[in-house]
């Protein structure tokens, strides 16, 4: 996996692009991994939780950028009621734990991005990923991750993140298990979706947010 | 901070020729406004109603006409039984609304009857309550009032201070 310091834009397949015009994918790498969150970010998770009260839960889904990623849900045939857009996804886990649960440095930052722009970001392990990320159509019975051989298989059309070698993500679903980033992970590629109706400005703010928080380990 | 441009052109509408192509695109901006409709009427009202979900359909993928006609359909029906039931609520907390004037009109011909905020649509826990004025003596003398409650219970709860004391 090359590149690193800049968010770069990543292939959409044509026939994607042409239905769903809308819909970029940006990476970028960073030097993280699994590592223990420093108490600075723990007490930085703390506040968000706080800050955070459940009369925003409910107003959250009337926010433009929430609404944007409720409507692609729509287009793609999901349901953000059943499987929620991310931020719903955090917010609902952050109602039933009571707090922003920290797990690790990486973790921690996707979820104080996610909340902070209300786009979500997610991590791939650098040294598992081939080339550049792309958005395309999965072939027929195309494994998710590579190296297991209880990968699941994907049904044609699936739309996935994908690298060089193959499916890595499914679109707003699972990352494949064998490119999370682990305790051993070194450099992490963080990928975001960004469609109609969410500005690049919040993307880019999205992934920068958690670059610097990794990169300074949590540290204000 | 470097800012993320779109680097690929925009799709082009306009140069759009093929009939299903363009029917999609109508569907998914429908699908869009209802999305919209169907979120601003559940937290219009208050207590918030429930979004009702609808199936997905097997997990993300590009949808053909039909079922994106599938789910304009199904978003459309969502929001029309949510309308209905808001609809239904808003007369129901007007009537409530109406009932409290009555109280206090003629407390007497209400003994005991309670109105809460929830029920005309309004947060907090104040309520209206019909009692009696001076307990017993109020209630065999016919002397009926409406007592508003103060509100809220705190959250620490009446036996203990919300400062802590200087001895």
């Amino acid at each position: 996996m090359t590149g690193g310091g800049e968010p770069q834009e990543g292939h959409v397949e044509a026939a994607v692009a042409e239905e769903l015009p809308g819909l970029r994918l940006w990476w970028m790498a960073v030097a993280a991994g699994e590592q223990p969150s420093s108490p600075e970010l723990k007490e930085r998770l703390r506040d968000l939780s706080s800050r955070f009260r459940g009369a925003q839960a409910v107003a959250l889904r009337t926010k433009p950028i929430p609404h944007a990623y409720r409507v692609f849900f729509r287009h793609i045939g999901l349901d953000p009621d059943v499987a929620r857009v991310p931020v719903e996804e955090t917010v609902v886990q952050r109602l039933k734990d009571g707090e922003f649960r920290s797990r690790s440095v990486l973790r921690d930052a996707l979820t104080i991005a996610v909340m902070e722009t209300n786009v979500p970001v997610w991590a791939l392990d650098a040294d598992a990923v081939d080339g550049e990320l792309e958005v395309r159509r999965a072939a027929e019975h195309e494994p998710l991750g590579r190296g297991d051989d209880r990968a699941p298989w994907l049904p044609g059309g699936r739309l996935v993140v994908a690298d060089a070698a193959g499916p890595v993500a499914v679109l707003f679903g699972d990352v494949s298990a064998s490119h999370h980033p682990t305790a051993g992970t070194r450099r992490s590629v963080l990928f975001s979706l960004q469609v109609d109706g969410v500005p690049a400005i919040h993307v880019s703010e999205a992934l920068w947010t958690v670059a610097d928080i990794v990169e300074d380990g949590g540290a204000p | 901070m470097s800012l993320l441009e779109h680097s690929q052109p925009a799709f082009d509408h306009r140069v759009v020729v093929d009939p299903e192509h363009a029917a999609r695109r109508q569907l998914r901006e429908q699908i869009a406004r209802l999305e919209h409709d169907l979120v601003s009427t559940a937290t219009s009202a208050h207590p918030h109603l429930p979004l009702p979900s609808i199936a997905g359909r097997a997990g993300p993928r590009l949808l053909a006409l039909g079922e994106l006609e599938a789910v304009r359909d199904d978003l459309a029906l969502r929001v029309s039984d949510l309308r209905a039931v808001r609809a239904r609520h808003a007369d129901e907390q007007a009537a409530k609304r109406l009932l409290i004037e009555r109280m206090l009109l003629d407390p007497g011909q209400y003994r005991y009857y309670r109105v809460c905020n929830e029920e005309i649509g309004e947060p907090g826990c104040k309520h209206w309550h019909v009692r009696p004025r001076l307990g017993i003596i109020g209630m065999l003398a016919g002397w009926w009032h409406v007592k508003i409650s103060s509100g809220c219970p705190l959250a620490w709860g009446p036996w203990r201070s919300p400062r802590p004391r200087i001895l």
